[in-house]
């Protein structure tokens, strides 16, 4: 059992469905367990930082929680369903950009809207028009006829960003946000991230505001935007702490 | 967005990289002239000949040609982890396999526009039967590469010889295909037999594929 901060009950017997809730979540390949019966419940509105070595399961954990893999023992949600039914409600950065490397910022950004505009009503954004705002708002000129694989490291990270700022989600997962950037440049990360929590939710009938999930070795970067912090060891959690995250029941 | 805006959306980003880089025509392009050149010069055949084996060699050269282009194809999506962006996205994962399906038909078609004149004149060609119906076998034909080739190098994205791995389950797969543009081809150029039957079994085979390629994809883009 994690220690930490006391467990808020009451908050899971809400009918709001938790952001992201993991139960006795496992993940192996191979021989190897990267995630070792992780039970966890992310509210709705938190901002959580989770902090670990390498190889202690921090991307292995996001990458569950965005449905880009599937847990090889029990079950992962996300506003309580399966994650990639969800798709339209989140977004994930990767360390790496996640853009082509043959278009500009603008281009890439633009395409990714298109990609996120789809027939079902609410599903999905209307966020075409956005793609420039997004750009503005990381940093980079969208006027920057430059292609992506002429960009500095950091320039591909705060494009990395605009692209899924852009798409306007519920929930953001960042895996390393911070690991090409100056001390600066992660300052006004953390930043923009904090203002991005307080941007309104278009679409949808929930009263509370954006989830993100991070990972991160460098906590103190984090720690303007975190209210709570769990650090993971050998793909187990190890402890809890703040509000807003809890062991699974 | 509709399903065909999406497909679109996808179509025009792979016609900009391929404008951007040129990797998959230009490669296709020298690969298909040296495999047209090095068997004119193996057989160095008569007129009559040329007709009799000229549909082999111009889908085989096609076939290989094509090869090398697709397994290109994925490694853009695969290059700065592009492809989990895609797998994030709402759109229909289908609609990214029609997308990129139809951005290598035209660039194998690019280079057929340059092989065939060319192609021509090593072989000294011209139709005998009913010269009009390539227009039909020439984009049938290629559908039927380009389609399963482009499914099947998506199958092969996760494994380590993906390269090898193309050839080796595309080139049976496609046999029946190979066997209705060849012999439709032979048809058309010798006027020796009809070649209808050979027209219909590609586009029975074109419909079954695209079929099963649209129906399969998310699962193979999904797959771990």
């Amino acid at each position: 059992m994690p220690d930490g901060a006391p467990i808020d009950r009451t908050a899971q017997d809400t009918a709001e469905p938790a952001a992201a809730q993991l139960e006795s979540a496992s993940k192996l390949f191979g021989d190897f367990a990267a995630l070792r019966k992780v039970s966890l419940r992310f509210e709705a509105g938190s901002s959580t930082v989770i902090l670990g070595d390498n190889g202690a399961g921090k991307s292995t954990l996001l990458r569950l929680i965005a449905g880009l893999i599937v847990p090889s023992r029990g079950t992962v949600l996300t506003f309580g369903e399966e994650p990639r039914s969800q798709r339209w409600r989140i977004a994930y950065m990767s360390h790496e950009p996640m853009l082509y490397d043959e278009l500009s910022g603008l281009e890439n950004l633009r395409y990714f809207a298109s990609l996120q505009n789809t027939d079902s009503g609410e599903k999905g954004c209307s966020c075409t028009a956005t793609s420039e705002k997004a750009l503005r708002a990381v940093g980079l000129d969208p006027a920057l006829g430059r292609p992506v694989g002429h960009y500095s490291q950091g320039m591909r990270q705060r494009a990395s960003l605009a692209r899924v700022l852009q798409a306007d989600p519920e929930l953001l997962l960042l895996d390393e946000p911070f690991s090409n950037l100056d001390v600066e440049s992660s300052r006004r990360m953390v930043e923009l991230l904090r203002d991005f929590r307080t941007w309104p939710l278009q679409g949808t009938s929930t009263q509370h505001s954006r989830t993100i999930i991070l990972t991160t070795h460098q906590a103190h970067l984090a720690e303007p935007l975190a209210n709570a912090t769990v650090t993971m060891r050998a793909g187990a959690v190890l402890s809890i702490t703040g509000e807003g995250v809890h062991p699974s029941a | 967005m509709s399903y065909l805006g999406h497909v679109l959306v996808h179509l025009r980003k792979d016609l900009q990289l391929e404008w951007r880089s040129r990797d998959s025509v230009n490669g296709m392009l020298f690969f298909a002239l040296l495999v047209v050149v090095v068997f004119s010069l193996a057989f160095d055949p008569t007129a009559a000949m040329s007709r009799q084996i000229a549909g082999g060699i111009l889908w085989l050269a096609l076939l290989f040609a094509s090869t090398t282009a697709l397994n290109q194809a994925w490694t853009r999506e695969q290059r700065n982890r592009v492809l989990e962006a895609q797998r994030m996205a709402p759109a229909p994962p289908s609609a990214l396999f029609l997308g990129k399906a139809l951005s290598n038909l035209l660039f194998v078609a690019i280079v057929e526009v340059v092989l065939a004149p060319l192609f021509a004149v090593f072989y000294n060609l011209h139709a005998v039967g009913q010269g009009w119906l390539m227009a039909a076998v020439l984009p049938l034909g290629t559908w039927a590469l380009v389609c399963n080739g482009t499914f099947f190098a998506a199958l092969g994205l996760r494994t380590r010889n993906r390269e090898l791995l193309l050839p080796l389950v595309l080139f049976p797969i496609s046999i029946p295909a190979l066997l209705g543009m060849m012999q439709a081809t032979t048809a058309i150029l010798t006027g020796a037999f009809e070649p209808g039957p050979w027209i219909r079994l590609l586009i029975g085979y074109n419909i079954a594929f695209t079929a099963a390629c649209l129906l399969l994809f998310d699962t193979v883009l999904n797959a771990e």
